[in-house]
């Protein structure tokens, strides 16, 4: 099997593609910092009893009078840059993976009713998804984020504080979805195997599951994999609006948010390679979503 | 031969037509009216047991409707279709009568799902009519499927894009038996194919119903292939049956102007050289038909009556011809 | 001298895993006036046959060996800038998607003037009335009011019409017809033949049909060349290699054909399927599906072979049974 596949052409293009075989690496290389974080940080930035403030904003290791305990220095609480990161990451790509799976699961079955069903219900799911792409995404999970707050209690807030940013990025980028797997599913649903399933009596959901499923998942899981960059910079985003994610539990954006203030004066690490870290991750995930693109799709190559 | 063979299939005036209208906006704004396009017009025919019914005709004239309209994928919008004397929605809602009807479609590429493996869509059918349990059972009987259309049954393992236009079509086949079928519709079959695999489909399609009594509606636009396989023969233009009757009958004697015209047209491989004096004009637009006999800016015969008036069937022998000239006996 | 000499042609495909050669040592010609049939089943190789004559093979393919001579001269070895101004105004083009060939943007009117001037010096006054002449002379009703139409106004048999038209305005010498036909409807088909060899005829045109259809072939050409698995496995006059083919494979094609003309119970059939390229067997290709082999067919692969009054590449034609 494994064999089956590096030997498939699409391994080949892989292997023959240095933009996708680097931002695979990076990917690769960001995620597993994230992923294991608890065990590869050199520092636990939430465990309050080993910060110490005579730590506080040491610049990185590089610099004259760095530290080599904290390789890119200490923000104003003396908690370690680098683990902050490897911490901020995880909770960043945790919330864009929910955010996009749960984008996914309401753009698909969406998309996959309006196309199969098509007639007015086509029709009103279609106008829904039009009417919303008018609106940035940004501004629909601002939107939703400032509505869900406001309508829960007090004091669940706390509690539900990831699960509303990923529901209101999830909320935001479900129509893009929405929308491809209903083209497909249009072309797919007057293909032959269709008909042969119908004839045969397959109720609808069936074939829309087994039948039709499969063959519209490529190309919005393509979609999916460039979305899931922009949910990275949308949690980036609504955490430095200070809407996202509080200091207690702080994402790449937030720490961005933080650091901020010490740019002018002269502590540029703290904001700086939160900064990085973030761009290098949504540009890697976008290059590797191009590629993928163009790799699947039969007519470029 | 005493018994009168028992009635299969039969369309009674059968019908379908398509709204093709522009959206009420765009009629609105150019004033246009609604746009019916009727597919199938008043078709009635009737296919005995373990005999093959052709129809054949050129692009657009509503070959495939008929076939969905046969195994129920349409409604019809008038007339009826019966499935062993039954209303066929009637009989479509028993699993029991629903499985003795399936069909075989055209396009090799297309009629298989390219995510299944072989082995799940052949026996899909069977799962849906949970005709047998157990995995071990149903992998048995896939494997004899396969085996009997010609293929091995450790094919059951690939994907339909390792197999060519042929294999798939046997696959199809397989897929079609797997419910143990009674009744085929199959959609011109062998169109995609080259014609030395046209051959070998055509003699497994006559071999499985030899040995089954499978009952046939098939489809063509190849007046050879339809001669080859059918023992009844309808031919469509623009929607209705122009000419029908026992297959031999109308090919020794060809009545109506359009039969005449399509065997007029075929190039044939037993006609080296032949001079033809090529046929005009091609086949209007079925949504604006013309009046009277459709055929009539075609049809060097055509007089006054036929751009008016309707033909109905008349019957010479055993076959049943729409023409005024033949009516009239004017057509020689 | 024959107009077209395609001499031992061998047209490759480098792929990752090893060369592909699509077709294997091709030769026939073609005289001034004839037309010669070309089929096979798909996958034979008849359109490279057609593209590698014109310069269009994609790449990666290539012309590996072998020679193409037109009037004589090798255009196989042509640079594109030298090879534009022989297709078109030597070597015309038909093929089987009409809307492939036509420029939906341009009227078809504007179109045959642009090809003739490209080729013919003509006036805009004279292209221009050259144009609506053509427009008739391929049956299109009301050619004068139709020049300014653009191709989707038009149905698909008349659309070929406007191919062949555009095929021939230039007044080629040679015209290679891919499956001109295919796309269309039987009565439609029989239309656009007859047209093509009532033009070719008149213009004293060659013509080379590449189709599957054995029926048109049989109507239309003079010679037939039967290809398989990127070879020519029979070819010569028509009537010889429909009623008395002497390759077996030829005889199984014919056999496999349903007839207008007699009904029977079954059909010849050939089992098996053809080759797929980078699995052809060695000797003759057609072994494995053939029912009269000799040794030899399993070793050597048999060139083409005087074969009564067609030539058949086989080895019981010719004394190579001995
Ligand atoms: N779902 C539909 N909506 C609108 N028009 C339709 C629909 N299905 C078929 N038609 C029209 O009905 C007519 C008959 O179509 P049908 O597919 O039955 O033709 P056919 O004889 O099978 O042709 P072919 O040989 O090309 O397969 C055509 O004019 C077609 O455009
Ligand atoms: N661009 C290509 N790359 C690789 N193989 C090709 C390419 N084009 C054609 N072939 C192969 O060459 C053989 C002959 O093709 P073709 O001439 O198109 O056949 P046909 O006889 O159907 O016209 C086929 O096996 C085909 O798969
Ligand atoms: S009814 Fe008239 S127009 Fe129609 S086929 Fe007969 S003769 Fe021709
Ligand atoms: S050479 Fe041999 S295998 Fe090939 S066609 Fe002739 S007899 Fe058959
Ligand atoms: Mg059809
Ligand atoms: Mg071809």
């Amino acid at each position: 099997m494994l064999r089956r596949f590096l030997d498939s052409d699409f391994a080949y293009a892989f292997r023959r593609s240095p933009v996708a075989v680097i931002s695979t690496l990076v990917v690769v290389v960001v995620v597993l910092a994230a992923l294991l974080a608890p065990y590869l940080a050199p520092h636990n930035p939430f465990d309050l009893a080993s910060l110490d403030l005579m730590d506080s904003l040491k610049p990185p290791v590089f610099s004259a009078d760095g530290d080599s305990a904290f390789p890119l220095g200490t923000d104003d609480q003396g908690r370690d840059v680098l683990s902050t990161i490897m911490y901020g990451t995880r909770i960043s790509l945790e919330v864009a993976v929910l955010a996009i799976g749960f984008s996914l699961v309401v753009g698909i079955s969406i998309g996959l009713l309006a196309g199969y069903a098509g007639g007015a219900v086509d029709a009103v799911l279609m106008r829904i998804v039009d009417v919303q792409l008018t609106f940035p995404a940004i501004l629909i999970a601002l939107l939703v984020d400032g509505v869900v707050r406001a309508l829960l209690p007090r004091e669940m807030q706390e509690a539900l504080e990831i699960d509303v940013i990923v529901f209101a990025i999830g909320i935001s980028r479900w129509p893009q979805f929405a929308r491809t797997v209903r083209g497909s599913t249009l072309i797919e649903r007057g293909r032959d195997y269709v008909m042969a399933a119908r004839v045969i009596g397959i109720s609808s959901a069936r074939i829309m599951i087994s039948h039709i499923l499969p063959n519209v998942l490529g190309p919005v899981l393509v979609i999916a994999t460039l979305n899931l960059g922009l949910a990275i910079l949308d949690e980036a985003t609504l955490s430095f609006l200070g809407v996202g994610l509080p200091p207690t539990e702080p994402s790449l954006g937030t720490l961005i948010r933080i650091g901020n203030n010490f740019l002018f004066s002269g502590e540029w690490w703290i904001t700086i390679f939160p900064g990085l870290t973030l761009a290098a991750m949504v540009l890697s995930i976008n290059l590797l979503g191009d590629w993928l693109r163009d790799a699947l799709n039969p007519r470029l190559r | 031969m005493s018994q009168q063979p028992r009635i299969v299939f039969e369309a009674i005036e059968a019908s379908r037509s398509f709204d093709v209208s522009k959206g009420p906006l765009q009629r609105v704004l150019s004033g246009e009216g609604r746009r019916i396009l009727r597919a199938v017009d008043s078709v009635s025919f009737g296919i005995s047991h373990a005999s093959t019914l052709s129809l054949v005709g050129e692009s657009g004239c509503g070959k495939s409707t008929m076939a969905r309209l046969a195994v129920g994928l349409y409604r019809p919008t008038g007339g009826e279709v019966r499935f062993e004397g039954q209303n066929l929605s009637a009989a479509r809602a028993q699993p029991a009568l629903r499985r003795k009807m399936n069909m075989i479609f055209q396009d090799p590429y297309a009629s298989l799902n390219p995510r299944w493996r072989v082995r799940d869509i052949v026996a899909e059918p069977i799962r849906a009519f949970k005709l047998l349990q157990g995995p071990k059972d149903i992998n048995d009987r896939v494997g004899q499927l396969l085996t009997q259309v010609g293929l091995s049954a450790k094919d059951g393992e690939k994907f339909p894009h390792e197999f060519s236009g042929g294999q798939r079509q046997r696959i199809s086949i397989a897929r079609a038996l797997s419910s143990e079928p009674e009744f085929l519709v199959c959609d011109e079959p062998t169109s995609a194919l080259d014609v030395s695999v046209q051959a070998q489909i055509l003699n497994l399609m006559r071999d499985l119903q030899n040995r089954y009594g499978l009952t046939y509606l098939f489809i063509s636009h190849n007046l050879a292939v339809v001669r080859h396989m059918s023992d009844r023969l309808g031919v469509m233009y623009l929607g209705r049956i122009v000419e029908q009757g026992p297959a031999e009958a109308i090919f020794r004697t060809p009545r109506h102007p359009y039969t005449r015209l399509l065997l007029e047209a075929i190039p044939d491989i037993s006609s080296v050289g032949r001079r033809r004096t090529p046929v005009g004009g091609e086949v209007p637009s079925p949504i604006a038909p013309p009046p009277g006999c459709t055929f009539h800016p075609r049809c060097s015969l055509a007089n006054e009556r036929c751009r008016t008036e309707k033909p109905e069937h008349t019957r010479n022998d055993d076959v049943l011809v729409a023409c005024h000239a033949v009516q009239e006996g004017r057509a020689v | 001298m024959a107009l077209l000499d395609v001499i031992d042609l061998v047209v490759e495909f480098p792929t990752r895993r090893g060369t592909l050669r699509a077709l294997d040592g091709i030769s026939f010609s073609i005289e001034p006036g004839e037309i010669l049939g070309v089929v096979g089943e798909s996958g034979a190789g008849k359109s490279l046959t057609g593209s590698a004559i014109i310069g269009l093979l994609e790449p990666p393919g290539r012309v590996a060996s072998g020679q193409i001579q037109f009037e004589g001269s090798r255009i196989d070895r042509l640079s594109p800038a030298q090879m534009r101004p022989i297709r078109g105004r030597q070597i015309g083009a038909i093929f089987q998607d009409p809307l492939t060939t036509l420029d939906p943007l341009m009227s078809v009117g504007r179109q045959l003037v642009e090809t003739m001037q490209t080729h013919l010096k003509l006036s805009d006054r004279d292209a221009r009335a050259r144009a609506v002449q053509w427009l008739e002379e391929v049956g299109i009703p009301a050619a004068a009011e139709r020049v300014e139409a653009y191709p989707h106004q038009f149905s698909g048999g008349m659309r070929q019409r406007v191919v062949i038209a555009l095929a021939l305005c230039a007044e080629p010498k040679l015209v290679i017809a891919d499956e001109p036909t295919t796309a269309l409807d039987v009565s439609i088909q029989s239309q656009i033949i007859s047209l093509l060899k009532r033009l070719t005829e008149s213009h004293g045109t060659s013509v080379m049909l590449v189709t599957h259809d054995m029926g048109v072939i049989a109507e239309t050409c003079d010679r037939v060349a039967v290809m398989y698995a990127g070879r020519i496995a029979e070819i010569g006059p028509v009537a010889d290699v429909v009623r008395t083919p002497s390759h077996p494979y030829t005889e199984g094609l014919m056999g496999s054909i349903p007839s207008l003309e007699a009904r029977v119970e079954r059909l010849r059939q050939i089992d098996g399927a053809m080759p797929r390229l980078g699995a052809i067997p060695q000797g003759c290709a057609f072994n494995p599906r053939c029912g009269r082999t000799i040794a030899r067919c399993f070793t050597h692969r048999p060139d083409l072979m005087p074969a009564g009054a067609t030539q058949a590449a086989c080895w019981l034609v010719g004394g190579g049974a001995a």
